[in-house]
């Protein structure tokens, strides 16, 4: 019997894995660097950073054990009109735009307070449209990658989480630049 | 009824948790936007290129050291007493040295990244910045969740629900907070 608790082992697991996940977040770091000059002069925008990840993560999990445990139960249908479906949009969306809504006028005040010179209009609308935007994203995601494992046999509790989260802390980056670069 | 809930309900249950997380997401993000922090940014080539990788394997490295961790505790495979037996003892070592080699190999890859995008970088000062703020996050992390976990455990709580924000709200603020560290260090040495 392979010993589960030996250094050896866990780390032979863990690193490929690991060294994998950090080269795709290079993406969003790449992004990052290249608005290097608006971040640096603009504080509220760099308040946002770890914000935006953190929240399109925490949503996209919520999401997708959800609609796990309702693929399990048998309530769970690709339809529009499926009513623990739209529940969970609903609710994405409704979290969403209160989350990004605290977070616009936060990320703004700390960014005044720290010396930046956006507005709080600008802040409040970067915040609530990326953050929209990434609502929009996470539902879209967690459905798909539920029904692509569910059709391929595998199980959705191991592959959706991982899979979910990692491409919208990327894509969160992505949709948060691809806003700043239209309205700053 | 589980799983058949209203989008209301679902609302409710799910807005605490993402409120504790969008508090430590904003300290994090004032962090990142100090004055200090900034300065940094401008002065170290690739600091905003690993940001992103550096924060992410927080939570690959000590969410899966709790994961473990619970499951141990759950089959009665670890006990929750701060004795160190070699199952224990595997685990902290296996998620360190995990920990610190990945943070170099962020160093590495984003001084790798930087030369090909033609941005002239610092391989010594990435890798310290990285070991630094690496090594700072192992000891912290891991003493927080072996702490929380046990405590947690003979309290009665599932450290199953009790990981996850505690892996990303620890995470992310101490993880820029020790990158802050990392880069005053490696700037009074180098």
């Amino acid at each position: 019997m392979t010993d589960e608790w030996s250094i050896r082992r866990i780390v032979r697991t863990m690193i490929p894995l690991l060294a994998a996940l950090s080269v795709l977040q290079l993406v969003s770091g790449t992004v990052l660097e290249t608005y290097e000059a608006v971040l640096v002069s603009n504080p509220a925008l760099l308040v946002l950073v770890p914000v935006q990840i953190g929240t399109a993560g925490n949503l996209a999990s919520i999401t997708c054990s959800r609609l796990t445990t309702q693929l399990y139960l048998g309530t769970y249908e690709l339809d529009p009109s499926n009513p623990d479906l739209r529940a969970n949009a609903g609710a994405v969306f409704a979290l969403a735009g209160t989350v990004f809504g605290v977070v616009g006028v936060a990320a703004w005040a700390i960014g005044v307070a720290l010396g930046g010179t956006l507005g709080l209009g600008r802040v409040l609308l970067v915040s609530l449209v990326s953050g929209m935007l990434l609502a929009v994203l996470v539902v879209v995601t967690s459905v798909a990658a539920v029904e692509i494992s569910y059709r391929m046999g595998f199980n959705p509790d191991d592959t959706t989480i991982p899979v979910v989260t990692n491409v919208c802390d990327i894509a969160g980056v992505l949709i948060l630049f691809a806003v700043v670069s239209v309205v700053v | 009824m589980p799983g058949h809930d209203t989008a209301r309900d679902v609302y409710r249950q799910a807005l605490p948790v993402i409120l504790v997380s969008l508090v430590a997401g904003l300290f994090a993000g004032t962090i990142l936007g100090s004055e200090t922090m900034r300065a940094g940014i401008s002065e170290v080539p690739g600091l905003l290129l690993l940001l992103p990788a550096f924060l992410a394997t927080r939570g690959g490295v000590y969410g899966s050291l709790g994961a473990r961790l619970s499951t141990g505790l759950h089959q009665g495979l670890i006990e929750p007493r701060f004795r160190l037996d070699r199952r224990l003892r595997n685990a902290i070592l296996a998620s360190f040295i995990n920990g610190m080699t990945v943070s170099v190999f962020i160093a590495v890859v984003t001084y790798l990244w930087l030369t090909l995008l033609g941005t002239e970088g610092n391989l010594l000062q990435l890798v310290g910045i990285m070991v630094v703020a690496g090594f700072l996050s192992a000891v912290l992390m891991i003493s927080v969740l072996i702490a929380v976990i046990f405590v947690g455990y003979r309290r009665g709580l599932d450290p199953d629900n009790v990981i996850g924000p505690v892996v990303t709200t620890l995470g992310d603020v101490f993880g820029v907070l020790f990158l802050l560290v990392g880069i005053y260090i490696v700037g009074v040495v180098l």
